[in-house]
């Protein structure tokens, strides 16, 4: 089932009239394909809960509609929606045993819907193996770990086969191991099922590791949609470019000056298109090569071997933050009794911002094979 | 080691004191005097020991009353002032606007002196030579006679003892069910939205499964204070309790006391330890029952 936002709005009024209100969803206009799994992505506080609530029905939008598949869904109770919502804290019962959690959707059914104690069993049990925790059905979800309490609360949100499952932040309570483990997990479950799935998280590497799709937004804005490789790729801002990337892409100031990139007084790169202007370079960490006689030179701070690689942390006047982090093949040994260390820049791992709106400003990428 | 354990008991020491002095001893003399038979506090003497105290007590036509009085209040006041309790709260729960209002409003009856409210009650209840009271009026108009709360029949003033009690516990009740209902997650209501769960599941199911700790405790709390009643009941009949047919087994102990037939300590301590092994027995019969609640 394919979900359709149409300028999605969401404003919560403000408590007191000297603050403003707060627009937690702020004209949200985008598909998500059927069957896929789409990693919805911001920092704390940018309205990534409150889209669920609005997807899932727990709040009602200001503006704006909502459709599964072809149906305006943006006016029916969640109960009629079709959807699983898995929250944060799992919300499980605390007094009902896992099986009497999973089976709580189901026996809130009337009528016609509602399937006879042993077909509720049955598709308890089935969601269940799904999960794969059929051995704890007797449990209370106070003698679970944390792992096994998200799969209850995933088994129970997919009990009622849900046409769309929507997770929030549904690792966050996990410890490391657990969570790449589980991100796994619910890409499994999610390929099995075949079912639409958004899930939110604050974290980059969750969302671009299993995501088909990425959506990343800020302060209830949508910055960027599509496939985690392309919004890495390509960011349309600085603020995308900053999010993505583990470690952080580096930013410095800039100006493009005759077709030519400068930072501080080295002209660095070439970056044909652009007229002259200042602007804010952001430079991944992969994109430096290490040079003897590169135009780029940084004051060598120290380097950090990681085995595959090796992470060299410089400084320069020019950079937003105090150190550079340049990641290089641990192959090429660093002179680490020098005090700077030189290096080329790869022009498809440099972006170029405007200085003030911190939009991209695209520049001419040289023919495939040379290096600038 | 050794050391450490007298730092200890040096830390202890005023609480045990104090312990000893106002409750454990005055606990042992209790015992004492309830068997000490014969007893006489102008010379201090005793002719006996044995439980004729106890058998003077359990066939004491005042004691009986004071007991049926008691167990008739605790019946009927523990159930329905933690039920209607549990009503408003739900309600002050659901409301937004002028939620703070309500709950002081509630609350009032609880920093109110008893003796105040009593009077309160008297007016609203009692028939004198002037007036017949303002429940009686009401009662008029909808065509019905005229009863005497306060020095009517025996159903009346049970009536009033009861309504009385209900309309002082209720607010500590009130402001603890508000407060176990406020913190009961919102979460798990967001999560019985998305099944549809229908209202009324939803408490039986989630909200009253979370607060039951909270209502078991009140039940206990509640038990025990019905049993020790008093206060309430001199307030709207007067001192002579007996008289009135309104006496509460605690209203006989301090009868047995200090009132017109006073002096009896030895009466006074049996009827007080039979009242200490009902309060036991029940709160003992409570507690298993809450924990077989909570395991299942
Ligand atoms: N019920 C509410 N009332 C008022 N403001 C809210 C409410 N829910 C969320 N907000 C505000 O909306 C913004 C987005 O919140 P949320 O969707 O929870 O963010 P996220 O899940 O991305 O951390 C925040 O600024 C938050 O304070
Ligand atoms: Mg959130």
């Amino acid at each position: 089932m394919k979900v359709v936002l149409e300028h999605l709005t969401k404003r919560f009024p403000s408590r007191s009239k000297k603050e403003e209100d707060v627009i937690a969803v702020n004209d949200f206009n985008f598909e998500i394909p059927d069957g896929k799994l789409i990693g919805l992505l911001g920092p704390s506080g940018c309205g990534k809960s409150t889209t669920l609530n609005l997807i899932c029905g727990l709040e009602p939008p200001t503006e704006g509609k909502i459709y599964f598949g072809n149906d305006d869904v943006t006016r029916l109770p969640p109960e009629n929606r079709g959807v699983g919502l898995v929250f944060q804290n799992y919300a499980l019962y605390p007094h009902l045993t896992v099986l009497e959690n999973i089976q709580f959707p189901l026996k809130n059914l009337r009528g016609a819907e509602r399937p006879t104690k042993e077909q509720m069993l049955e598709r308890a049990k089935e969601a269940a193996k799904l999960v794969q925790i059929e051995g704890l059905l007797e449990r209370k979800p106070s003698e679970l770990s944390g792992g096994q309490q998200q799969r209850v609360a995933i088994a129970r949100a997919l009990v009622k086969m849900p046409k769309v499952l929507l997770l929030d932040e549904p690792l966050s309570n996990l410890d490391a191991r657990l969570r790449l483990q589980t991100r796994e997990e619910i890409r499994r479950i999610q390929l099995e099922t075949g079912i639409t799935t958004i899930f939110v998280t604050h974290d980059q590497d969750e969302a671009m590791s299993i995501s088909d799709m990425i959506v990343v937004m800020k302060a209830g804005v949508m910055q960027q949609m599509g496939p985690p490789q392309d919004v890495y790729d390509q960011p349309v801002n600085l603020f995308v470019a900053t999010f993505l990337g583990t470690p952080q892409i580096n930013v410095f100031d800039g100006e493009v000056k005759n077709g030519w990139l400068y930072i501080g007084g080295d002209r660095v790169l070439e970056t044909p298109g652009p007229e002259d202007q200042k602007v804010s370079v952001g430079i991944r960490p992969e994109g430096f090569t290490l040079d003897e006689n590169g135009p780029f030179a940084l004051n060598l701070e120290r380097v950090e071997v990681m085995g595959r690689d090796t992470s060299v942390v410089s400084t320069h006047p020019a950079s937003r933050s105090a150190f550079i982090r340049s990641i290089i093949p641990a192959r090429n040994r660093v002179d680490k009794t020098k005090k700077t260390v030189r290096f080329r820049l790869m022009p498809d791992k440099v972006f170029l911002f405007d200085a003030k709106t911190e939009e991209r400003v695209p520049f001419t990428l040289p023919p495939e094979g040379v290096e600038g | 080691m050794k050391k450490k354990s007298m730092k200890g008991w040096l830390y202890l020491l005023p609480a045990i004191l104090f312990l000893g002095c106002f409750m454990v001893y005055p606990l042992i003399d209790v015992l004492i005097y309830s068997v000490e038979e014969g007893y006489n506090s102008a010379s201090q003497t005793y002719w006996g020991v044995g439980l004729y105290n106890y058998s003077y007590v359990l066939r004491d036509p005042y004691f009986l009353q004071a007991v049926k009085n008691t167990l008739i209040l605790v019946a009927i006041t523990v159930p329905l002032s933690t039920g209607f309790a549990l009503l408003i709260s739900l309600g002050l729960n659901a409301v937004k606007p002028l939620r703070s209002l309500f709950q002081t409003v509630y609350f009032l009856p609880y920093v109110t002196n008893t003796l105040a409210v009593g009077l309160v009650f008297m007016i609203l209840f009692k028939k004198t030579a002037y007036t017949e009271g303002l429940v009686n009026l009401m009662l008029q108009w909808f065509g019905a006679s005229s009863v005497d709360f306060i020095d009517g029949p025996y159903w009346a003033k049970m009536f009033v003892l009861c309504f009385y009690t209900i309309w002082v516990v209720m607010p500590f009740k009130i402001l603890i069910l508000t407060s176990a209902l406020a913190s009961v997650n919102p979460e798990y209501y967001s999560a019985a939205r998305m099944d549809g769960t229908r209202p009324f599941r939803i408490f039986y199911k989630i909200t009253l499964p979370m607060i039951s700790p909270m209502i078991f405790y009140l039940v206990i709390t509640g038990f025990i204070g019905a049993f020790k009643a008093y206060s309430d009941a001199v307030a709207l009949f007067g001192t002579d309790l007996n008289a009135a047919g309104m006496n509460t087994i605690v209203g006989y102990v301090y009868d047995m006391l200090y009132g017109n037939s006073g002096g009896y300590p030895s009466f006074a301590s049996a009827a007080a330890l039979i009242l200490f092994a009902i309060v036991l027995t029940i709160t003992c019969v409570n507690l298993l029952i809450s924990k077989k609640t909570s395991v299942n």
